[in-house]
């Protein structure tokens, strides 16, 4: 009987598989006390190594300072996007919450409305370094609840790159400061006409850039055009999201003119998802882009070994910040993101995890870390120190812009209102829609996305 | 009583054989139940919830909510178009006939030909969805392959990814994944029996003629099994466009796969994304059944 032992074995088979599948599931990973588990986001590219190397160094010290406690990395090598996604899958159970995880200000607000984080209040009140920390950074991981919920590590500004050789074809100052935005609009035309083969002004556009048209582009813009005192999209007291008002098409004409009078980059290669590739690695390198409006983290993609160094941009590019939209107070204006440190509601050993917060904020640590990744620092004490404002050419310079800095209100809903801001940005780009249609069309997206919870101003 | 004695042996035997047969494959049958039944259920449950991925404490029941919102969002129209568009162009009308085309000219060409060309068409099947996608992406940029070629016959610039992004992604689909209709064509083409054909040539057939009267009546099994495989497959097409315009520019090349995603995992709407996924296996369905239904027609 030749088929008795072939169906044994299957059955065997079949049972071992079921066995080691059913256990795989079943078997948890069991928070040591003793241990620590840290999820971070690891570079896609392999020769950057910059995260891993300092919490490598943290763990060390952190191991002396605590005998006995063990630190484990868990890294996640993804790209933003599915790293959240892998993150919010593991918060959702305690056999796979590790006890503390790297939180993007951007998703945190949605990660703490589903419970997944802990408030750190009790631990923060004890802990003298907080004082040293910003207040706009402080709020940036706090929930609707008022409770804070990660320490940020950093954070980003931006404003305006120009290129020095192209403004002096064109005639234009070295030391270039627009006071408004009809000196950045006149000083974009006069490159169109006086330096031919460049492009004047690039302000990322559209739902192919994603994240980096709303906040390098269209917030840039929205946020100069009020005091700087109140928040434009989203109203804080009532909780509802603000539907388009004035600043709000303001904004959307400053897009319009820039790709209406050509002063932009071609519209099919701003809608091209490749655009931010070639404004980093050739537009801006190559002298063919005059004015970019874009974030302090650009220099970390001309780093020596990044496989498009450029060491002398600092001698080719010049910074000016981004004015308000008539030059009133307070003149400039810049949008923060940024990373934090949080504590999952399903850790096993929150207090453990808050050692490790302070291990990576002492002064010291927060300064290498800063100036290794190109941060933006948060803390007074470390922006104070001349070593880390001389660390890099251009730190100094984003870092006093962190006083008119704004956070996204990144609330549940953003991520949705964003891709409505790119829809309205996209129609008045490519000549699709006017302003006020484009603007009715945000309204209409917006009710739906945020379930009504709309306000006018 | 040998009979009665037989016949009672039998019973059992008859009952527990099949018995015998099928216990070893229980752990077997438990482990699809486990792994693939049961998120397929799983799925058709969270559709009809309003689950997110974060954002909210607790996801409910929401009934045809979800399938509702789908209805009355444009962009969902908008992607269900799309889709047809791409399938018919890329899958109906590009790869089925280009397919058999390239079977039909193989047959007559020299060998060498033969083996060039469907080296060739077989390597671009065979490649990575993504890397075609890079590849394709190269050739149809504005500062890409097409266009050079197109300046030096002194011919007008095109951009497709921007001004036909559907058509250019279909074009793309194409390139990839003809080499399957043409191999399947292959095999059936050399299944007709050359004197058929012979026959059809001394009765005074002309080419178009053979073609219509013999070769497709003949092979007719085979179109229908090519188009439902081709058309499944063109339907999930996600990496391809992703890489070549992300479904822009706008949402003119957002097909249902890319609307699924950005739905599910852009807007962490896992409830709705879920629902646009069941949505989508409706159209593939309802395609199969329209090859199905042809295939009958054709056999009476």
């Amino acid at each position: 009987m030749p088929v008795r032992p072939t169906a044994a074995l299957t059955a065997l088979l079949s049972a071992a598989l079921a066995a080691t599948a059913l256990t795989a599931c079943g078997s948890g990973s069991g928070s040591s006390p003793d241990t620590i588990k840290v999820s971070y986001k690891q570079s896609t590219d392999n020769s950057l190594k910059v995260m891993d190397t300092y919490l490598g160094d943290v763990k060390k010290q952190f191991e002396k300072r605590y005998p006995g406690k063990k630190v484990e990395l868990v890294p996640i090598k993804a790209p933003d996007s599915e790293y959240y996604t892998k993150l919010q899958q593991m918060l959702r159970s305690p056999r796979t919450a590790p006890d503390l995880v790297y939180e993007d200000t951007f998703l945190i607000n949605s990660d703490i409305t589903s419970g997944y984080l802990k408030p750190l209040d009790p631990y923060l009140a004890k802990w003298p370094d907080w004082r040293q920390f910003i207040d706009t950074a402080k709020s940036a991981a706090k929930g609707q609840d008022g409770k804070t919920y990660g320490v940020p590590d950093g954070t980003d500004t931006r404003g305006l790159w120009f290129d020095k050789g192209v403004f002096r074809k064109a005639g234009l100052p070295a030391d270039w400061q627009p006071k408004s935005w009809d000196d950045v609009l006149a000083a974009a035309r006069t490159i169109k006409e006086k330096v031919p083969g460049v492009t004047p002004l690039n302000v990322y556009t559209g739902k192919p850039a994603g994240e980096r048209s709303t906040m390098q582009g269209f917030e840039m813009l929205l946020y100069g055009t009020g005091d700087g005192s109140s928040d434009l999209l989203y109203d804080s007291t009532a909780k509802k999201w603000i539907t388009a008002g004035r600043p709000f098409k303001d904004a959307l004409s400053f897009v319009e003119t820039v790709y209406k009078e050509k002063l932009g980059p071609d519209v099919a290669d701003a809608l091209d998802p490749n655009y931010a590739t070639a404004v980093n690695g050739e537009l801006l390198p190559q002298g063919k882009l005059g004015i970019d409006l874009d974030g302090s983290w650009l220099p970390q993609a001309w780093l020596p070994g990044s496989g498009h160094a450029w060491p002398e941009w600092s001698q080719k590019l010049g910074l000016a910040a981004m004015p308000t939209q008539h030059g009133q107070a307070p003149g400039k204006v810049s949008m923060s993101g940024g990373w934090t440190w949080a504590v999952p509601a399903k850790a096993g050993n929150p207090d453990l995890a808050f050692d490790f917060i302070k291990e990576m904020q002492t002064e010291a640590n927060a300064k290498k870390w800063y100036i290794a990744n190109s941060g933006i620092s948060v803390r007074k004490d470390v922006a104070d120190d001349p070593s880390y404002a001389t660390a890099q050419p251009g730190i100094k310079f984003f870092t006093d812009l962190v006083a008119s800095t704004h956070y996204r209100p990144a609330y549940p809903a953003y991520p949705k209102v964003s891709t409505a801001i790119q829809e309205a940005m996209e129609g008045v780009t490519t000549g699709d829609a006017s302003v006020d249609k484009a603007a009715s069309g945000y309204d209409d997206t917006l009710k739906d996305v945020t379930d009504g919870q709309v306000t006018r101003r | 009583m040998t009979s009665r004695q037989q016949g009672a042996r039998a019973l059992p035997r008859a009952l527990t054989r099949p018995l015998t047969r099928v216990l070893p494959l229980t752990p077997a049958l438990v482990l699809l139940l486990l792994f693939l039944a049961g998120p397929i259920a799983y799925c058709v449950y969270i559709a009809f919830t309003d689950l997110q991925l974060t954002g909210q404490a607790h996801s409910s029941f929401v009934g045809l909510a979800n399938f509702r919102r789908a209805f009355r969002d444009e962009a969902f129209v908008n992607a269900v178009w799309l889709t047809l568009v791409f399938t018919v162009v890329s899958s109906l009308i590009g790869q089925n006939t280009l397919g058999l085309a390239l079977a039909g000219l193989m047959r007559r060409a020299s060998k060498p030909v033969r083996t060039l060309t469907g080296g060739i068409v077989v390597t671009a099947w065979v490649l990575p969805e993504v890397v075609a996608g890079f590849l394709l992406y190269a050739f149809f940029r504005r500062e890409g392959t097409l266009n050079a070629i197109l300046d030096w016959l002194h011919l007008p610039r095109q951009n497709w990814l921007f001004t036909l992004p559907i058509l250019a992604v279909s074009f793309a689909n194409v390139w990839r994944g003809t080499a399957f209709s043409m191999l399947v064509y292959s095999a059936a083409l050399d299944e007709i029996p050359g004197e058929i054909t012979e026959a059809a040539e001394v009765d005074g057939a002309g080419g178009w003629r053979r073609l219509w009267h013999v070769t497709l009546p003949m092979i007719r099994r085979s179109i229908a099994t090519n188009l439902m495989l081709n058309t499944l497959q063109t339907l999930s097409v996600f990496g391809l466009i992703w890489v070549m315009t992300r479904g822009g520019p706008g949402d003119r090349s957002q097909t249902l796969p890319l609307f699924m995603y950005e739905q599910a995992f852009q807007n962490s709407m896992i409830g709705y994304g879920t629902a646009v996924a069941l949505l989508l296996l409706l159209v593939g369905s309802l395609f199969s059944a329209v090859y199905l239904r042809l295939l009958k027609t054709e056999v009476q």
